[in-house]
């Protein structure tokens, strides 16, 4: 059926920084999603902040076991000078969350700015180029997707590391196991957004109208096929963080002098819980939780902006239903296509 | 818009049915072809995980390299083949391994076949467990999400699901180990069973190692109670962690099927909203459900790993542990590869039920 | 065809009042833009046994007042007046007693007829879906599923499927798209509603097939007294079926008379522009008065002779020839319309000329180049020579470069224009096609569809092309403004004077702009020749059947072609 929308012609476009990702969510936002928005955001700020400003928060070092007044009591419950108590090593609880933000932080970056880098120039090629090519990285990507990706990262940091190593190195294993395990994600994700958009008429007529493939896969298809990064960054950052809490906890993280790392710290805790030592652990595992909450929110949010179906609205104001004199021109228009664009 | 390829034609006077699309036997076809993408997938992990183990040295090296004087090192990785070509080590690597030899373990010396059969049994079990709880609990909450979408219910419901995928398995381990071990002292701490079951149950006759159907065989009631008792922590720990994947997914994928026409043509007929919700949206929506919840398999035994380091339960991931502690990576491959090609195989099955719900595919 | 089995019997007894009744309504959209106004002041009544029709371009709220009379309407939307049937406020009711209406007194025929019925059910399951549904509270408790099954094939004998007692264990995919529509149509009469809604009933079905839906559902009006609201924008299908017509525009009615009043002395100005902007076969024919094929001295340049296209099959079934032994020949300056319904193979040709598909046999030569050896290479530099355009305005313009980038990429391309070139010759573009300078700033998404699809013909000229092929560029488009591209379309054409290959699914179209004619059939070609004479003297029964399948907007003069055609038609 016939869809003229006769809108837009006349409404210019938003100022650029109301464009941005994030903020343009927040302001299609309403009632339940935006506080989803706005929760997450707080707490993955709050995790931000933490891990920036790590050294001024944290009052010990992370392997730091004795100050001034001499040694650490051992496993000593929360209060007094050591905030959240000490574990069975010694070290200051509190001080280990908070210098554990940082290693997560620089862990998610590196690790997701590689997969992002390799996944997207693999995906647009693979799904461009078409052929043997295609055929031999679809394989590859789907049997390293399917198999579980805690195992892919323990045996990348088999490969890496042989399991141990320093601050740096502990994070670029860690980094380099979960970029291994993401690349596929993102290389599905761009490959089938890339091989629809080949179809699209708009890509069909620069086709016509004689355009090199380069310039076809640059100009047309990038910039069409990445408008989802934003959420799968979100969504992978907090996987990530599951998988470095993950071979940390199976003893392949980093070893507690180099960093502090909050799954390897829960390892460790695993062994006071039969005598109800319950801050080792408790602590360490809150701040994986709302870490992850705090990402899971802000991609989960995006994600259900970005989806019409899955959008909520806010309701027309009752009582006000009649046509007003700004209803009537440019908006007016509008809902009836959308109305009438479902049911074609 | 253009398609590529325009419909077949309808025939002009709409009376006579299409004709099917796939000529003779297709879901025949279907899952013969399905079957045979097994194989190649699991030889693309085998090699990865083969050669990416070995690009660090030899695993004897990395087993006993400082514990053992470089001449007796050396005597050792002779005698295990491990000096040779790359490429011949793989080919008999890829030989013994179709005659289902995995080689032996380094660390306690014992066929790798052998341990993967005994600790395989209690991995299985745990998954079932946690399977359960994760469809009990998943699917149902997800359609009320939908059904109350951006109402309280949904909201709670939604943040329940975050809360669940955002909390490692062992942090949930942990917490109901303290809250119904340690604390409330209603459940066992750790372990598949009493040390005194363990016993009956190993000493029966051709026992599964699933120790539930084993002690419903016998008949040990008290077993029976035992087994239950220690299984509830572990299954509700990796299976909450599912739960929430799933209530997220049906959810999406009803709301989705929802806002299709023939659901409103459902309602245009009166059908009622809660029929609409379990029956006109869910079984559409169920097969990309299904899709999704194969992969969720892996991601599955990817926690079952954890799960069982927390609670010591002797599974396939305690053990991995254990393994990947005492750097025995023979035993690890053997995992890996056992665990490759089950989670190939679930694919599989998993893809023919999507099939099989899908008329389109049956006829 | 013509159904009538069953009688009159089965009729519920009906007041004599409307069986519809709409006061004042007004629905209220919220959007991200905020409240928008879908309808603003709607009134109308239907009689028993009467044919209503509103008619009304897009964002006219036509189709919102349809859902309203379901309740169908998002929760997004606030509606306020009445909308009384049999005495109940659907507007207004419980949401349990909205369920009692909807289906019983009132049931809905959608448009897309396969996403109207739900694929991984069987058409008897859903049907007797509707009729359990309505058990638990019609008083005649609990309706068990064998008599809900055997009420399902009654409704799908009712609608003419054959065989209903098999195909009632049938799933949606079994069937065509016309007999799906048919389908639908039984699931509304399942339970004898006085009153079906039927939104865009014949839209998303072939021509052929519309007459077969249109006839049928005259037929539930003889033959049971069923009321039908009919939403459409198409006005032949209005004349062929309607007693009344309602036109709305922008949410409001603007005139509502008696079929035969509104077509003959149309009294606003809008419905006089919407009936004047109506394509009417064989009227305003491009090749009126020509007695032969025009422009044979200039060159020839495409020359298709057996062509033939196959897609190959899925593993294991056989290629599927879209296009099968079609030769023809398109000169410099000619316009050569193709016709066809969908499946014909007539998007596919086009297709294959600019190098967008391959062929498989035969010969296609475009501008003296073989496109059996498609080499990209070689064929790049004729690229410059050939403009395209497609049928979805919104789809072919990259939604993150201007209107003016676009244009000016073909230019970007071939030549090596200075920014100031480029933009030069954009603004002479746009005002070819009567678009403002300023538009080249503006992003697609900016533009309506008519605009865009101006765009489009602006940047398949920019190079001066010598050939242009238009694939159903005013199929999306709305009547009104259908007509006024069409328009500019053909002073375009005579101003520059490039040869076209023209693809339409609608015969009146084609005629307008055509000199010579080709028609398409399951990829053959059954028959061309001048515009005026395929149209005025159909030789292909095909091509006759296609032409008697086309309703006239004109209620007497499409009576009296029902009945001159019924012969071929019945065939």
């Amino acid at each position: 059926m016939s869809i003229e929308p006769t809108i837009a012609a006349e409404s210019r476009r938003d100022p650029w920084f109301r464009r941005l990702p994030v903020i343009s969510h927040f302001n299609k936002s309403v009632g339940l999603q935006r506080g989803m928005l706005v929760t997450g955001l707080v707490l993955t700020g709050l995790f931000l902040l933490t891990a920036i400003f790590a050294p001024l928060i944290a009052p010990f070092g992370f392997s730091q076991i004795s100050d001034a007044e001499g040694n650490f009591p051992a496993q000593q419950a929360p209060g007094g000078k050591h905030l959240l108590g000490t574990t069975v090593g010694g070290y200051d609880v509190f001080s280990r969350v908070v210098w554990g933000a940082q290693t997560a932080v620089l862990v998610i970056i590196v690790a997701v700015i590689m997969s992002i880098f390799i996944g997207v120039i693999l995906g647009l090629v693979s799904g461009y180029i078409g052929g043997w090519l295609d055929r031999i990285l679809v394989v590859v990507a789907d049997a390293v997707y399917a198999f579980p990706s805690l195992l892919v990262a323990i045996v990348m940091a088999i490969v890496i590391s042989g399991g141990r190593s320093s601050l740096w190195g502990g994070i670029l294993a860690a980094a380099i196991s979960i970029t291994v395990v993401f690349i596929p994600q993102y290389f599905r994700v761009i490959r089938a957004e890339t091989i629809r958009l080949k179809a699209e008429p708009f890509v069909e007529s620069a086709k016509v109208v004689g355009a090199s493939n380069i310039r076809i896969m640059t100009r047309h298809i990038y910039r069409n096929a990445t408008r989802t990064l934003p959420l799968i960054f979100t969504l992978n950052a907090s996987e990530a963080i599951l998988t470095l809490a993950g071979l940390g906890f199976l003893g392949f993280g980093i070893e507690p002098t180099s960093a502090a790392e909050w799954g390897f710290d829960l390892n460790k805790a695993l062994a006071d819980t039969t005598s109800g030592i319950w801050w080792t652990g408790v602590f360490p595992g809150l701040a994986i939780v709302l870490t992850v909450v705090g990402l899971t929110l802000v991609g989960e949010s995006i994600n259900d902006l970005n989806d019409p179906r899955l959008r909520g609205r806010r309701k027309a104001a009752p009582g006000k239903t009649g046509p007003d004199t700004a209803g009537s021109g440019t908006a007016g228009s509008q809902a009836p296509v959308s109305a009438e664009v479902s049911s074609s | 818009m253009t398609t590529l390829i325009e419909a077949p034609p309808s025939d002009a006077d709409g009376l006579l049915p299409t004709k099917k699309k796939a000529s003779g036997g297709g879901l025949g076809q279907y899952i013969l072809i399905r079957f045979l993408l097994i194989f190649p997938t699991i030889f693309i992990l085998v090699t990865l995980v083969f050669f990416l183990m070995r690009i660090t040295g030899d695993p004897i090296t990395a087993a006993l390299g400082g514990r053992l004087p470089p001449e007796q090192l050396a005597e050792r990785i002779h005698a295990a083949g491990y000096d040779r070509p790359i490429f011949v080590q793989y080919f008999e690597y890829l030989g013994q391994l179709i005659t289902g030899n995995f080689g032996t373990t380094l660390s306690d010396n014992r066929p790798v076949s052998e341990m993967l059969t005994t600790y395989g049994a209690a991995t299985l079990e745990l998954s079932i467990n946690a399977l359960l709880v994760a469809l009990l609990v998943g699917i149902p909450l997800g359609m009320i999400a939908a059904h109350r979408r951006d109402k309280a219910a949904d909201a709670v419901l939604r943040i329940f699901a975050i809360l669940c995928y955002a909390t490692p398995v062992f942090f949930a381990g942990l917490l109901l180990k303290l809250t119904f071990a340690v604390w409330l002292g209603w459940l066992p701490v750790a372990g598949r069973a009493k040390t005194s079951t363990e016993l009956a149950l190993t000493a029966l006759q051709a026992p599964t190692g699933i120790y539930w159907l084993d002690s419903l065989r016998s008949g040990n009631m008290a077993a029976l109670g035992d087994v239950f008792a220690h299984a509830v922590l572990p299954a509700v720990a990796l299976g909450l962690l599912t739960a929430g994947i799933f209530l997220r997914l049906v959810r999406t994928n009803v709301i989705g099927t929802l806002g299709k026409d023939y659901v409103e043509a459902g309602r245009s007929r009166g059908v009622s909203e809660f029929r609409l919700v379990t029956k006109h949206a869910y079984k559409p929506a169920l097969i990309p459900i299904i899709t999704v919840m194969g992969l969720q398999i892996a991601v599955m035994l990817g926690g079952a790993v954890l799960t069982e380091t927390t609670f010591e339960w002797k599974g396939l991931g305690f053990q991995l542990a254990t393994y990947l502690t005492a750097r025995d990576f023979v035993a690890v491959q053997g995992i890996v590869v056992l665990l490759a090609v089950i989670v190939a195989v679930t694919n599989f099955i998993v893809d023919i039920v999507a099939a099989l719900i899908d008329p389109r595919v049956r006829y | 065809m013509s159904t009538n089995i069953g009688s009159v019997s089965d009729q519920q007894p009906r007041s004599a009042g409307p069986v519809l009744d709409i006061d004042h309504l007004k629905v209220t959209f919220a959007t991200d833009a905020g409240d928008v106004y879908a309808v603003k002041d709607v009134s109308l009544e239907v009689n028993p046994g009467e044919v209503v029709a509103i008619v009304g371009e897009s964002g006219s709220g036509k189709t919102v007042t349809a859902k309203t009379i379901l309740g169908l309407l998002p929760e997004t939307a606030i509606s306020s007046g009445a909308v009384l049937i049999n005495g109940n406020n659907v507007i207004s009711v419980s949401a349990s007693k909205l369920r009692e209406i909807r289906g019983r007194d009132v049931a809905m025929v959608f448009q897309e007829p396969s996403t109207a019925l739900n694929p991984v059910f069987t058409v008897g399951w859903q049907i007797a879906e509707g009729i359990r549904a309505h058990a638990k509270h019609g008083g005649a408790g609990k309706v068990s599923a064998k008599e809900a099954k055997a009420r399902a094939v009654e409704a799908l004998r009712k609608v003419g499927i054959p065989d209903p007692e098999t195909r009632v264990n049938y799933y949606p995919h079994q069937f065509s798209g016309g007999q799906k529509q048919r389908v639908v149509i039984a699931a509304a009469l399942a339970l004898n509603p006085g009153l079906i809604v039927a939104d865009e009933p014949t839209t998303a079905l072939d021509v052929t097939v519309q007459a077969e839906i249109l006839d049928l559902l005259r037929d539930l009006r003889d033959q049971y007294g069923t009321s039908i609201v009919l939403i459409t924008h198409n006005m032949g299908v209005v004349a062929d079926l309607a007693d009344r017509v309602v036109v709305m525009y922008q949410g409001d009615v603007v005139e509502e008379a008696s079929a035969r009043v509104l077509f003959a002395e149309p009294k606003q100005d809008y419905t006089k522009k919407l009936l004047a902007a109506v394509p009417h076969l064989s009227r305003n024919s491009a090749s009126a008065g020509m007695a032969e094929r025009a422009h044979q001295g200039g060159k020839v340049l495409v020359e298709a002779k057996n062509l033939t296209i196959e897609y190959p099959g899925r593993l294991g079934s056989p290629a599927f020839k879209a296009v099968d032994g079609v030769s023809f020949t398109l000169s410099e300056g000619e316009v050569f319309g193709l016709v066809g319904e969908s499946g014909s193979g007539k998007t596919t040709i086009g297709r294959a000329i600019a190098g967008l598909n391959k062929t498989t046999g035969g010969s296609l030569k475009v501008l003296d180049y073989e496109m059996l050896n498609l080499k990209e290479r070689t064929f790049k530099p004729l690229r410059k020579q050939i403009g395209f355009v497609f049928q979805d305005p919104a789809a072919s313009f990259n939604p993150q470069l201007t209107i003016g980038e676009c244009i000016a990429e073909p230019l970007v391309i071939h030549g090596n224009p200075t920014p100031a070139q480029a933009r030069q010759r954009t603004r002479e573009l746009l005002e070819s096609v009567q678009l403002p300078a300023s538009y080249a700033e503006r992003f697609p998404h900016e533009l309506s569809g008519g605009q865009r699809q101006r765009a489009s013909l602006a940047r398949a000229l920019i190079l001066n092309p010598k050939l242009l092929i238009a694939d159903e560029p005013t199929s999306a488009l709305d009547v009104s403004v259908q007509a006024k591209v069409l328009e500019l379309f053909k002073d375009i054409q005579a101003e520059f004077g490039f040869a076209c290959l023209f693809i339409s699914h609608d015969l009146a179209v084609v005629d307008i702009l055509s000199h010579w004619v080709g028609v398409l059939y399951k990829g053959k070609m059954v028959e061309q020749g001048l515009g005026n004479q395929v149209m005025g003297h159909p030789q292909h029964d095909y091509t006759k059947k296609l032409i008697a399948s086309l309703p006239v907007p004109d209620p007497d003069e499409q009576a009296k072609r029902r009945e001159a055609f019924r012969a071929v038609l019945g065939a």
